[in-house]
């Protein structure tokens, strides 16, 4: 349904590292995110799901070209089919691409609320951010506040607010609902469905599977620094049947309303990943070749797979 | 392999520094006192061969008489900082090992001696004791010992409630032998290092307070007093006894203060892996 | 009430402070083998008789014990009187006044000219943290640090003044000029040597400190945020640098008000200006107790009074302070 327009963002085959001085093997390096394949369209909501430490949260400050200085970057990422250079990033970078940050702590200490979220714009946007203050439930006194004054719900509705004011075409939101009540949070999602609408892409990083499922139009499950599947939300309401990946069906398998089974073992940390495919591991359909070469990214009922399974 | 090489770094260039200053040390005691003798034939003489920092007014060599004077302020520096540094300790420990009173009181004498201008409690107790070399040591000892400690009772109190400390306790160990076994290996980089750091302190304030005429007697060679002494011929366009020697104290205190930073990080296991 | 608790409890400790200061000076003087009486009969420059003697004794109330003397003098000094100075034959609350006026002037420029040239240079440093810039200003910083503030106030006095002629010797005003005679003009010539030494050894502080708090703030979670929002370096630090570390430095230059006296001794002293700075290493060295006891009680609350105004600050201008309190 998605394939045929044109992409907004493109990263292929995108690895993040760092370099790291070892006190026993000198210099060495980091492989935090490697061989990513994920593609964002207008006027949709990808969620990128996965648990806690694989890197989920560098992939928003890769796009935004905000990295750490030892980190190192491969492969490519494509801004309206053009190669997102540093330069453009930087142009870009609050006007096209917008970040929803996930805490009270990205928020300045010392500055008032409600100039804080007209930012630089500076009173020109005051009205109109005040009714995105209204719509999010954020009482008027709101934006004279400091944010140490503020809930935690209220400090990340002050942050989705931030990028709701701008034009941005693409809002990178890493994690941003967590301490917000269920209808806080509901009202946020709807705003970013909105602004879906309006023809502007959402990349939803969140570790809630859930939530994604329900919000997203699809969904990429990220595993050890690279998206093993990505799938229509859909086809993870449809049931195991329909998914592609394994780690994909555990996922499903592991929710709540499906059974609850817990994921077998460990994911593995940056720094110690296996050389093949990073899930082989813990795959039950492993065979021989998993284990040494990673496989290719195919397209399989509509949805991109990283799996030899059904080759 | 990395990490021990700049450890042996950061050594060498140590051992060097302290080096440097023994050298200075050596060469002030070593100087006979008939070369800081004064010879009208060879008064006010500017920087030349034979006199590299000059002569003085009455003729004196001023080269001799800055190094002796150097090998003063290193004493100084070492005995008055040694001093504090034990003051250091002890309120340290007794005020984060004692009781909240101990504490309380401790905080209370440190904000008395903050409460002073340093310069002024040093030139206080080196007129109760009567303006000599006692009274010096006394006011520079009795003034540094105030930020060491507080890092001292900081780093107790962190450690203090450290897992490893309260499973001695659990074990029935005493305070004494917890303060012994865990407490002092832990201290003893940071305290050293803190001790050195406050010779340059100890070293300028001896000055300062020489300068003042308030420390060691004029016949004793110091900076303070060669310094002072300059001022009197400084407008018939004698330079070399202000500036020379001043600069030569400039560069033994800046010697120390990077002696104290190289053993700061030679000690410190996490900078020393940087 | 929190508030209101907190200022008592420093207005006590602050009382409490200044009268052990009193004892503990006291004390020391007391315990001097330099003999006030002794002093004071030189000071007459007169032969005394033993009988005079004994008068100026029984004046001085050797004879009596500390404790009783002590009280005495705290008497006195809580009624205003700070005793006669030996050297001056003055009151001394007479002389600290006019010498801490011409303190106030000489302690003042150089207070505000280190703190504004530190924090601009500590704000240069943080900015170009690692860069040539912030290495060079790190090294002067550390080398003036570690100067003694009379060797570079003796280099100013060599270049400026002997060599270049540019600014007088010594003295706040030209020596043997009558007071209604000496212009701003004069005076200002007279400060300059003496501000200056007094700035340049005490500037490095306030811009290592700033350098070491902008570089926190630049690091911070909301500077990130304010990056990817599209600010530039700059903007970042006149939006959230400057808010964030001018409270801090403030507050230091406060507390600093201990080094600047000490300092003023010094450059004083080099420059013979006539401040409470070289009044009181004269009364030190000329055995002038009233004198001597009075200026280092009034240093004291100096300091006392640069540490209040540290606290008071905080609670003031910081909003995590001040309203923090009222929603909760």
């Amino acid at each position: 349904m998605t394939e045929n327009r044109e992409s907004l963002l493109s990263i292929r085959d995108f690895g993040v590292s760092f370099q790291r001085y070892d006190s026993r093997m000198g210099q060495t390096r980091l492989q935090v995110i490697s061989n990513l394949h994920l593609t964002v369209y207008p006027g949709e909501i990808l969620a990128v799901v996965g648990s806690s430490g694989s890197g989920k949260s560098l992939l928003a400050l890769a796009i935004l070209g905000m990295l750490p200085l030892n980190a190192v970057t491969g492969g490519e990422i494509l801004y309206r089919g053009k190669e997102l250079t540093p330069e453009r990033q930087k142009q870009l970078r609050g006007k096209k691409i917008a970040l929803v940050p996930q805490s009270v702590t990205f928020l300045d200490p010392l500055m008032k609320t409600g100039k804080q979220a007209d930012g630089q714009g500076g009173t020109g946007l005051t009205q109109k951010r005040r009714d995105i203050f209204r719509r999010l439930g954020l009482p008027g006194k709101t934006e004279n506040l400091y944010p140490f004054q503020l809930s935690g719900g209220m400090a990340r509705r002050v942050l989705v607010s931030t990028a709701l004011l701008t034009e941005a075409e693409l809002i990178l939101a890493d994690e941003p609902t967590p301490g917000m009540s269920l209808e806080q949070a509901l009202e946020a999602l709807r705003m970013f469905r909105e602004m879906a609408e309006e023809g502007r892409a959402v990349l939803l990083i969140t570790h809630d599977l859930d939530l994604a499922v329900e919000f997203a139009d699809r969904v990429a499950v990220f595993y050890a620094g690279t998206t093993v599947e990505t799938a229509r939300a859909s086809d993870f309401q449809n049931g195991p049947d329909a998914l592609r990946h394994p780690y994909s069906r555990a996922l499903w398998e592991s929710l709540p309303q499906n059974g609850f089974r817990p994921v077998n073992g460990f994911q593995p940390y940056a720094g110690n990943l296996p050389g093949g495919c990073p899930y082989a591991p813990r795959c039950p359909l492993r065979t021989a070749r998993c284990e040494t070469a990673l496989p290719p990214v195919r397209t399989v009922r509509g949805g991109e797979v990283r799996c030899y399974d059904g080759a | 392999m990395k990490r021990k090489n700049q450890r042996t770094k950061l050594l060498v260039l140590a051992a060097g520094l302290a080096g440097v200053l023994i050298l200075i040390y050596a060469l002030g005691l070593l100087i006979p006192e008939k070369a800081v003798e004064g010879s009208f034939l060879e008064a006010g003489r500017p920087p030349c061969l034979s006199h590299p920092f000059g002569t003085d007014a009455l003729g004196r060599d001023l080269l001799a008489r800055t190094l002796k004077g150097l090998s003063v302020s290193i004493t100084v520096g070492i005995v008055a900082s040694g001093v504090s540094a034990g003051i250091a300790l002890l309120v340290g420990i007794a005020s984060a090992m004692g009781s909240r009173q101990v504490d309380a009181a401790v905080n209370w004498i440190i904000d008395l001696v903050m409460g002073i201008p340093h310069t002024v409690l040093i030139l206080l107790i080196s007129f109760a004791l009567g303006r000599g070399m006692t009274g010096l040591l006394a006011g520079i000892a009795a003034t540094h010992w105030c930020s060491l400690a507080r890092l001292v009772r900081g780093e107790v109190l962190q450690q203090r409630s450290r897992p490893y400390i309260m499973v001695s306790r659990r074990l029935g160990k005493s305070g004494g032998w917890i303060l012994l076994h865990h407490l002092f290996p832990h201290l003893g980089p940071q305290f050293l290092a803190g001790l050195v750091l406050l010779f340059p302190h100890a070293i300028l304030h001896e000055a300062s307070v020489s300068f003042l005429g308030y420390g060691l007697p004029p016949e004793q060679p110091a900076i303070g007093i060669i310094l002072s002494e300059s001022m009197r011929y400084l407008s018939a366009g004698m330079w070399w006894p202000a500036v020379l020697p001043g600069a030569a104290l400039l560069g033994v205190v800046l010697l120390m203060d990077r002696l104290g930073e190289q053993l700061r990080r030679v000690l410190d296991p996490v900078t020393a892996q940087e | 009430m929190k508030r209101l608790q907190k200022a008592i409890f420093l207005c006590i400790r602050t009382v409490s402070l200044l009268f052990a200061v009193s004892a503990i000076s006291f004390a020391l003087i007391s315990a001097s083998p330099v003999d006030p009486v002794q002093q004071y009969i030189l000071g007459l420059g007169t032969a005394v008789s033993p009988e005079q003697r004994a008068q100026i004794e029984a004046f001085w109330g050797v004879e009596k014990p500390l404790l009783e003397r002590y009280f005495s003098w705290l008497g006195q000094l809580l009624c205003g009187n700070l005793g006669e100075s030996l050297l001056y034959r003055r009151p001394v609350a007479q002389i600290i006044g006019e010498r801490f006026r011409n303190s106030l002037a000489l302690m003042g420029c150089a207070w505000a000219l280190a703190g504004i040239v530190g924090f601009l240079l500590g704000c240069v440093m943080g900015m170009y943290r690692d860069k040539g810039p912030d290495k060079l200003l790190k090294k002067v910083c550390y080398v003036l640090s570690s100067t003694p503030a009379f060797w570079l106030g003796l280099l100013l006095l060599l270049v400026f003044s002997v060599w270049l002629g540019w600014l007088p010797v010594g003295f706040s005003a030209p020596v043997g000029a009558l007071k209604e005679e000496v212009t701003v003009w004069q005076k200002v010539r007279h400060l300059v040597l003496p501000a200056a030494t007094l700035s340049l050894t005490s500037f490095a502080n306030i811009a290592l400190h700033t350098r070491q708090k902008l570089i926190d703030v630049l690091e911070s979670d909301y500077v990130l945020f304010a990056r990817a929002r599209g600010e530039g370096e700059w903007t970042i630090l006149r939006r959230h640098g400057l808010r964030n570390i001018l409270l801090p430095a403030v507050t230091l230059q406060f507390s600093s008000f201990s080094e600047l006296f000490g300092g003023s001794v010094l450059a004083e002293t080099v420059f013979s200006y006539p401040g409470l700075g070289s009044a009181v290493s004269e009364a030190g060295l000329n055995a002038d107790v009233p004198l001597f006891l009075g200026i280092t009680l009034f240093s004291a609350l100096f300091v006392c009074a640069g540490n209040l105004a540290a606290d008071l600050l905080y609670g003031v201008i910081d909003p995590q302070m001040g309203e923090g309190e009222k929603t909760g």
